[in-house]
């Protein structure tokens, strides 16, 4: 798979992580020749193979509904960048 | 005293030659001297390492002491630690403080243990050099010039060059064996589901395994006994009692079927490598062992199947670093998005990112049936050979890694060249399996680990084998001269 500056753009965004201008090229490079690493394995006849997402074929435990964890908020935000009256705040979303 | 092994130092204690105190003072003497030096450490816990060793000694004098306790040791930066810095090695999390202890560091309290700090890493347990790290590359003890091996190089490194009995790591792809490889010390990746992820700062969720690294066999399973069991707050922890895995330690080996798969012994393997593992495989002989070849043809695809599934997750478990509750957020951000995308490009490094995009795109839509999907069938596959190989052979061995430590700098320009280096250590975080791996020689003055594979919770197994073979060596107790 090699990729344009458009695909790295696309994936940037999708990653929510800024991009410069400048470094394009490089991930565009070092990100094709990771996809190219990974095409490897399309030669290989998986028809069907289960997908294995546990090594032990584990399935997620449940328990009780029951409330286990107290209120920490104010330690939780104490390490925030940025509070008021507990709760965290971003940038105006609905203007 | 940092030339003894964990087990030395907890027999040392017990007989009341030595203090918990004096050690911690010791180490921490150690680290003062020679961490400018190696960058092995990123926080140092002074004040709270000597409070706990005398609270250990007083423990002792109680008469109610284990075999770890008032032992000193470091916990690598990826552990949530109340109270303490707990980096990921990362700018992201230069400024978190853990509001709690990961499991693993408060079963390691409750032994008694001693943390003197938090260890170095690549950026998030993503690197296999440690040249990742925000706070800079760890040296190699053996050799200035080198690399220590990652993710946890800091671990290693310290252990080697004496700055600590033991440390803890955590193994993705090979973050244990690998680094223990490269520094000469012995490391064991469990069964996947052996000890808690709780609190260990998620890299890959399928793949992620805490640890213990130090000097010896004896030491992991000591270690690895404090570490190990069920834990109702990790999902993926298995219920299963923990076995007692000093007490197998010394057990013979004869009999004990070593395959050979000719697949480690292969094209990109350094000769000498090759000839010192061979030379480890034939002192097992000599303990009794009964060698077979083998042949794992899959094992190719673990490479490229990791390299899909370790960044899908990674990109899943990442997106929590949104800058809005707890780590780097950018300066005036203009509004939701700009907040996002800056402070994940300015608190994440070059390969974190990578690997977070790779993520993206592998999961995106109209790829995730050819490759994530894909790489989930080949690891089935990858499973199945391993699981089949455990019916004829009950240990498979072979070297840890290709060669010994590389230069600093020689990889970094090329991520495809550093992912080569797990090529024998990948495929058991793949199928689960645990894997140890032990110093067995040198080449050009730089050390050789030998990896030892075997099924699904045979821990003790594995540990008994390097123990055996510890026994008759001596390579474990080598320590680079400028550290003795």
């Amino acid at each position: 798979m090699t990729l344009g500056i458009d695909d790295v753009k696309a994936i940037a965004h999708l990653a929510r992580i800024a991009i410069d201008e400048e470094t394009l090229p490089t991930h565009v490079k070092n990100l094709s020749s990771v996809l190219a690493l990974a095409d490897q394995l399309k030669a290989t006849d998986t028809d069907g193979v289960e997908p294995m997402a546990h090594p032990l074929d584990a399935v997620q435990r449940l328990r009780d509904d029951v409330v286990t964890e107290s209120d920490q908020r104010e330690k939780f935000q104490s390490i925030a960048p940025a509070v008021q009256d507990g709760l965290y705040l971003v940038p105006k979303v609905v203007e | 005293m940092h030339d003894k092994t964990l087990a030395e130092l907890s027999r040392l204690l017990a007989e009341g030659s030595t203090t918990s105190v004096e050690l911690t003072r010791h180490f921490l003497d150690r680290i003062a001297a020679h961490n400018d030096s190696l960058n092995a450490l990123i926080t140092v816990t002074a004040d709270s390492a000597l409070a706990a060793a005398e609270a250990a000694d007083a423990q002792r004098a109680a008469g109610n002491a284990g075999p770890l306790c008032g032992v000193p040791f470091v916990h690598k930066d990826i552990f949530c630690t109340d109270g303490v810095r707990t980096s990921c090695a990362s700018k992201m999390l230069d400024n978190f403080i853990a509001p709690y202890d990961a499991t693993v560091v408060s079963k390691l309290s409750e032994a008694g243990m001693v943390c003197l700090g938090k260890a170095n890493m690549d950026e998030f347990a993503m690197g296999s050099s440690n040249e990742s790290s925000y706070y800079g590359a760890v040296k190699n003890p053996w050799n200035p010039d080198c690399v220590p091996g990652g993710s946890s190089g800091g671990s290693a490194a310290l252990v080697a060059a004496g700055l600590a009995p033991a440390a803890t790591g955590t193994d993705t792809g090979g973050s244990i064996r690998q680094p223990s490889a490269f520094c000469g010390i012995t490391g064991i990746k469990p069964t996947y589901g052996r000890v808690s992820r709780y609190g260990m700062i998620a890299f890959a969720s399928s793949l992620d395994q805490g640890g213990p690294m130090a000097r010896s066999a004896e030491d992991c399973a000591l270690l690895l006994q404090a570490m190990a069991g069920f834990d109702e707050r990790d999902s993926t922890s298995v219920e299963r009692p923990v076995e007692d895995y000093s007490a197998s330690l010394g057990d013979s080996i004869e009999g004990l079927r070593i395959g050979l798969p000719e697949e480690y012994f292969g094209e990109g393997l350094d000769p000498a490598v090759a000839e010192t593992v061979r030379a480890a495989v034939a002192e097992l002989e000599k303990l009794g062992a009964v060698v077979k070849k083998i042949s794992l043809p899959k094992q190719a695809l673990g490479i490229p199947a990791y390299y899909i599934v370790a960044p899908a997750e990674a990109s899943s478990n990442l997106s929590r670093f949104d800058g809005v509750r707890f780590g780097h957020r950018c300066d005036a951000p203009a509004d939701l998005e700009d907040l996002y995308k800056r402070s994940r490009a300015e608190g994440f490094g070059e390969e974190v990112q990578r690997r977070i995009m790779v993520g993206a795109y592998v999961l995106s839509a109209g790829y995730y049936d050819a490759y994530y999907l894909k790489a989930q069938k080949i690891r089935r596959l990858i499973r199945d050979e391993f699981l089949e190989a455990f019916n004829e052979v009950d240990v498979i061995a072979g070297p840890t890694t290709p060669t010994t430590a590389f230069a600093l700098g020689a990889k970094t320009d090329d991520p495809v060249a550093m992912y080569l280096n797990d090529i024998y250590t990948i495929t058991a975080n793949l199928a689960g399996l645990p894997g140890v791996s032990l110093p067995c020689g040198f080449v050009n003055d730089m050390p050789v680990g030998l990896q030892l594979l075997s099924g699904h919770f045979t821990e003790a197994r594995l540990l008994n084998v390097a123990h055996r073979y510890q026994q008759v060596t001596d390579w474990h107790r080598r320590m680079p001269a400028a550290y003795q």
